[in-house]
């Protein structure tokens, strides 16, 4: 069915993005023009999803162009749902930053990049165009670039090169991909060559092809062998845009593999065994780091990689079950991830450090507020009736109907960790006292009230999400269900997007 | 190290170049040209003014900050996109009014997304050659 406002979100950010370049340098403007665009763009996404939701897939073909030769945006349910997420985690963090960041980076555009990103995030989700995605990807990296690097401080351009060139790279591989692909069906739209690719006698060849994608997309979701850019860059830039790279920018880089890897090339035995091992590693490598930093954003950055491995190895399963456990795992890791990096923001406001070894004894001073990030903590880790322990039945039930013991037993030894890293962080961070409260400054103190409240509020909104996702998990696994279902039988997308069969 | 005559040639080369950049500006749609090229030869044209007459001499002759260029021709370009949805077109489409006009050609929205572009490519060169200009005297 057409529609022709899927895209009304994406104007919406751009539009916001372009008012706060007319105020620039205004930064109290900004601030209510950031506010006032993510909230209105939350609205339009509640709106977009409920509307897909009862009605099915939504398309657009942009410049009235028919759908194989003009650019299509494809608004299916897998598409909306992470559009609404993302909308939620902007609204958040977008409260968050108008007062957990420093003027200066304000001064420097902040909040018009931040809007940028949004938009970029949210375009390469509604897409349908494999070429489109990959100028949605170079938005999205132009962005998150100028906001890692804003500020200038050393260890942040340390971080951002290291980023930077490895993002680069994997648009390059990206890129070889859809320019083989093209050459071999001719076509860019993704139903289109979900048909053609099923015509080419040359299946040796797709198998390559697909190769050049696990690399590029990979790199972006930060898997095993290509993961260490992350956890060296993303404890560099405030936690402001850490929480928005954290709980987004990887799970960029997991849907296209869901989109990609559902609709085009149907993973065979191969490619399902390479991204089994790949997450086995992942979720390994992820754990041994996380259980050795001592900075509470550097392990963060570890267990972001730790826990990508388990939606890698649910696509590697790629039956329905296992891919109900990757969706619900995706929608339940946003919403913590970036809440994540808000609480490491609202410790380093408490406390003026993010050292293990230096924090101590919140639990003591702000028990109300240690007992919301409690909440989040445990859904992190997946205590039963939170939001992280529905996806993870899905993925061991999968995994042991199948046999596949080596991701079971990677499974049980991350959930483990994750589980022994928090409560060390609970205990060490919370529980212990200060070893020298002196060195210790607390910026939260002084504020006034409504300061206070502008940070904790998106860190109660997003543990509310939390609580929503786990306590409601019916209404999540009939969504998860659906789309799990149109991801393995892509008919119904085909046929939104090229009209009834022919 | 200011040349006359690198001066009295800018004097006429300004006024040409920018109008030369009108003309690839309009001659955009169907033909080689558009807001892109027409944008970086009217930053070329103010480059060409600050080598011969320093940098603060071209920003006093554009009146305002080039930096505020970017959000008009952002605004422009999103404009053009938008206004076919309200005629029930998807985003982008481009609608063109019936006759056309002396000069300028047809005009529709197509025209006024190239104006756009011209403007933020103006913006942006300038900007970039300006902050480095300013910051090395």
């Amino acid at each position: 069915m057409i529609d022709n406002h899927i895209l009304a979100a994406i104007f919406v950010h751009l539009i916001t993005a372009i008012l706060q370049l007319i105020a620039w340098r205004k930064t109290i403007t900004q601030r209510y023009l950031s506010v006032g665009g993510t909230f209105l763009a939350l609205i339009v996404a509640i709106r977009l999803f409920e509307k897909v939701y009862t009605d099915g897939t939504l398309t657009l073909n942009a410049s009235n162009w028919e759908a194989p030769f003009g650019i299509v945006f494809v608004a299916d349910l897998l598409a909306v749902t992470l559009v609404l997420l993302t909308s939620i985690a902007g609204f958040a963090v977008s409260i968050f930053s108008t007062t957990g960041l420093s003027r200066q980076r304000m001064m420097y555009g902040y909040f018009p990049i931040f809007h940028f990103l949004l938009m970029g995030l949210i375009g390469a989700f509604l897409t349908g165009d494999i070429f489109n995605l990959y100028v949605w990807f170079e938005v999205i990296i132009i962005s998150s670039f100028v906001l890692m690097t804003l500020g200038g401080r050393k260890a942040q351009l340390e971080g951002a090169i290291k980023y930077m060139a490895l993002n680069i790279l994997a648009s390059m591989f990206f890129l070889t991909g859809i320019g083989i692909l093209y050459g071999i069906t001719g076509s860019l739209n993704m139903a289109d060559l979900a048909l053609k690719i099923q015509a080419v006698k040359n299946q040796t060849l797709i198998g390559i092809t697909s190769i050049f994608f696990i690399l590029g997309f990979g790199i972006k979701s930060a898997v095993f062998p290509l993961y260490y850019w992350l956890p060296s860059s993303y404890h560099t830039p405030p936690s402001a845009v850490a929480a928005t790279f954290g709980g987004l920018l990887t799970k960029v880089g997991i849907y296209a593999m869901l989109r990609v890897f559902s609709l085009i090339f149907i993973p065979d035995e191969f490619t399902k065994q390479l991204l089994l091992v790949i997450a086995v590693l992942t979720i390994l490598t992820g754990t041994l780091g996380a259980l050795v930093k001592t900075n509470v954003r550097r392990l963060f950055s570890y267990l972001i990689v730790c826990h990508i491995g388990f939606m890698v190895g649910g696509l590697a399963m790629f039956t329905k079950i296992a891919l109900m456990g990757t969706i619900f795992y995706l929608i339940h890791d946003i919403m913590v991830k970036t809440n994540m990096f808000l609480i490491a923001g609202v410790i380093r406001q408490l406390r003026g450090s993010m050292d293990l070894a230096k924090l101590g004894g919140i639990y003591g001073e702000y028990p109300k507020i240690s007992l919301l990030i409690a909440i989040v903590l445990f859904s992190l880790v997946g205590i039963p009736p939170l939001s992280g322990f529905w996806p993870k039945i899905f993925l061991f039930q999968e995994a042991f109907g199948q046999g596949q013991y080596f991701f079971v037993a990677a499974l049980i030894v991350g959930s483990l960790a994750t589980l022994y890293v928090i409560a060390q962080l609970w205990s060490e961070v919370f529980w212990k006292n200060p070893p020298d409260p002196s060195v210790l400054e607390n910026k939260f103190e002084p504020m006034p009230l409504f300061k206070k409240i502008l940070l904790v509020l998106p860190v109660a909104i997003l543990a509310g999400a939390s609580l929503y996702i786990g306590l409601y998990a019916e209404g999540v696994v009939q969504v998860a269900d659906r789309i799990s279902n149109e991801l393995i039988d892509t008919t119904p997308y085909i046929e939104a997007v090229l009209g009834p069969k022919r | 190290m200011r040349s006359t005559i690198l001066q009295t040639a800018t004097r006429y080369l300004l006024p040409i170049l920018l109008l030369f950049s009108v003309f690839l500006l309009l001659r955009g749609h169907y033909f080689p040209g558009g807001g892109f090229v027409g944008g970086l030869v009217a930053s070329i044209a103010f480059v060409l003014h600050s080598f011969a007459n320093g940098a603060e001499a071209s920003m006093k002759i554009m009146r305002r900050k080039p930096l505020s260029l970017i959000p008009i021709g952002l605004g422009l370009a999103v404009l053009s996109v938008i206004i076919p949805t309200f005629f029930g077109y998807p985003p982008m489409t481009g609608l063109w009014l019936e006759e056309k006009f002396p000069v300028i050609g047809s005009v529709g929205t197509a025209l006024f997304f190239d104006i756009g572009v011209y403007l933020v490519v103006l913006g942006v060169v300038l900007t970039i050659l300006f902050t480095i200009s300013l910051t090395q005297d």
